[in-house]
């Protein structure tokens, strides 16, 4: 509690908080939505937003507000999925290549060196055109998840392989603590925040690839999501008709979740390394 | 002689490893999939409409086998596969036919190599130069507002930042035109108006990816600066008296300066895979474009020959600055 109470006092992270907060409720929202997001022609078509329709409708005769909520709920659940996904992978492959080091560790490294190197864009882009009749939510979540983790397990490594030099690794290895009790118990509390930090920036990068992937025509157009949704406007011509509110919709939404997410990592982190924390203050 | 024995050709090793992982990665996706390229073709170009008797359509199948390296068991296919890998032929596009997959990257390679390395290294520069200031003097006005700004621009997913770009100068305020390499037709000339039209073209992608790329580099280059900036020698530089401008260009921001140069190398390593986005957005002629087209025409051959190009490319950057960072940093050594 603490820890959020000192957080709180960062205005990144106190708006971040807020806009994140304000888009978990519209997620939400989508549960009370009266219409189904996948039919067409439930509204009329292009109206601009009036009290009935509250951000107007677009040319596929669909409700703009209901859309949203659904697109940032999905994008949000895509977002999860690979995000804990991938962190699972990451702190397994980071904690085991950092406490154990010796051959496996140099093997895992050399994989995770192998995902950072080759261009993972385009093997993602030509997975996803392979299984582009299987995407849903779930499996486009796995598979981001399988390709977002190489870094993170680096970073997480390096965390550990300072914490085993430490004094009461020692300790408590000479005390009788087994491997696993002493990684959980005594390790997980150090790394912590900062896999909670690389959760943050994994969800942002998974949401915009997602963008990137609608764009391509790489997901399953039916189901709204940020990237879905703007894609559409798109390939309607809504700039050239001047359908504002549908356009802008996806683009506000999602530099709102890009900002607030990105705010939020970077209070985080600052607030776990206090020599940038220092700097900021100014002392 | 510790040198090459006990670095260099560990390290070399490790570079054909990853290469050859890579390059199997790519082998091996395409065919991962349930249904076969060669009937997906035929279902293709049956629902355009085209018809084949039978006999003309058999032989049509053996083509299109051949012509997607499918012939034989997958071990004869991986035989092969390497064979004209190691020729650099990587056959021919299947939606420009006849044209080979070489002549096509060829063509699209100068306007990304053109458009990214004057923008990788305008921004590289322009954001360490202004980075390092700000991290210095990071206490004036000047620099927190910097500061605020890149980080509301930072965090933009590029797509979306180049697409408001995009509404605002071409279409709201119709100062720059919205797509293509050059005006429509143009015939490639040595002239001043060619140049200037080229230019005019390149501008707003230009734009986006500098806009960005400065912002990006300014934060990191700002916080390495300030970290440095607490380190003790520059406190004893400033005790002993050294000129402030001598202390900033050859003491702090030649040392921050280090991390910088390793990124520079994986982003000019990634040059090859072309900027498919700015290029799709800005419909601007280049690698990226083209992958684009290969990626929605399904043209396996062409996505293959751009990405074994932009492993090689990459593995290869960053071969080459593992090698040369002696020379910027005295510091590491190997052996």
């Amino acid at each position: 509690m603490k820890v959020l109470k000192d957080l709180i006092k960062d205005y990144r992270f106190a708006i971040s908080f807020c806009i994140l907060g304000f888009l978990l409720i519209l997620a939400i929202l989508s549960i009370f939505s009266p219409y189904d997001p996948t039919l067409w022609g439930d509204v009329p078509r292009d109206l601009e937003p009036s009290w009935t329709y509250l951000l107007g409708t677009n040319s596929k005769g669909q409700d703009i507000f209901w859309q949203a909520t659904f697109a940032v709920r999905n994008s949000l659940i895509i977002a999860v999925v690979a995000a804990s996904v991938s962190r699972v992978i990451a702190v397994l492959v980071g904690m085991v290549a950092g406490y154990k080091g010796g051959r496996t560790g140099t093997i895992l490294m050399f994989v995770s060196d192998v995902f950072l190197v080759i261009p993972l864009f385009l093997i993602i882009v030509m997975l996803a055109m392979l299984v582009r009749e299987k995407m849903n939510l779930v499996n486009l979540g796995l598979l981001l998840a399988v390709f977002g983790w190489a870094w993170d397990a680096r970073v997480i490594r390096s965390q550990v392989l300072s914490l085993r030099e430490r004094e009461f690794t020692q300790t408590a290895v000479l005390s009788g603590t087994g491997t696993v009790r002493l990684v959980l118990n005594e390790y997980m509390p150090f790394t912590m925040p900062l896999i909670f930090s690389t959760l943050i920036n994994n969800m942002a990068w998974v949401i915009g690839l997602e963008i990137t992937l609608a764009f391509l025509g790489l997901v399953n157009m039916d189901i709204p999501t940020l990237g879905t949704m703007l894609q559409w406007a798109i390939s309607y011509q809504a700039v050239l008709l001047g359908y504002w509110w549908w356009i802008l919709t996806p683009i506000i939404l999602s530099i709102l979740l890009f900002v607030a997410l990105y705010w939020l990592s970077v209070s985080i982190s600052e607030y776990l390394d206090p020599r940038t924390r220092i700097q900021r203050v100014g002392v | 002689m510790a040198f090459i024995k006990g670095y260099l050709i560990p390290r070399l090793f490790q570079y054909f490893l990853v290469i050859f992982l890579g390059l199997t990665a790519v082998f091996v996706i395409p065919r991962m999939t349930p249904s076969d390229p060669v009937q997906r073709t035929i279902a293709q170009l049956r629902s355009m409409g085209s018809y084949l008797d039978p006999a003309s359509m058999n032989a049509f199948i053996e083509d299109l086998t051949e012509m997607y390296g499918l012939e034989g068991s997958a071990f004869q296919q991986y035989g092969a596969f390497w064979k004209r890998l190691l020729q650099g032929d990587f056959g021919v596009s299947f939606f420009q036919f006849p044209t080979p997959v070489n002549q096509l990257i060829r063509i699209s390679l100068p306007w990304t190599l053109g458009l990214l390395l004057t923008t990788t290294i305008i921004s590289w520069t322009a954001g360490n130069i202004i980075g390092g200031l700000a991290g210095y003097y990071n206490r004036s006005r000047w620099s927190k507002t910097l500061d605020t700004i890149t980080m509301i621009i930072r965090p933009i997913p590029y797509y979306i930042f180049a697409f408001a770009l995009l509404l605002l100068l071409a279409y709201v305020f119709e100062i720059f035109p919205v797509s293509g390499g050059t005006d429509i037709g143009r015939q490639f000339e040595f002239s001043l108006h060619f140049i200037v039209d080229v230019l005019k073209h390149a501008f707003l992608p230009a734009l986006s990816l500098v806009l960005l790329g400065t912002a990006a580099w300014f934060q990191t280059m700002k916080l390495v600066v300030q970290n440095v900036n607490a380190e003790n020698f520059v406190q004893y530089a400033k005790l002993a008296g050294i000129k402030e401008n001598k202390i900033v260009s050859r003491y702090v921001i030649r040392n921050a300066m280090l991390p910088q140069i390793t990124v520079l190398a994986l982003l000019l390593g990634q040059i090859f895979s072309g900027a498919l986005i700015t290029e799709i957005v800005f419909s601007y002629p280049g690698l990226g474009m083209l992958l684009y087209n290969a990626i929605i025409t399904g043209d396996y051959n062409l996505i293959m020959g751009i990405t074994a190009l932009s492993i090689v490319a990459i593995t290869t950057a960053i071969l080459v600055l593992d090698l040369l960072y002696p020379l910027f940093d005295p510091r590491v050594r190997h052996l």
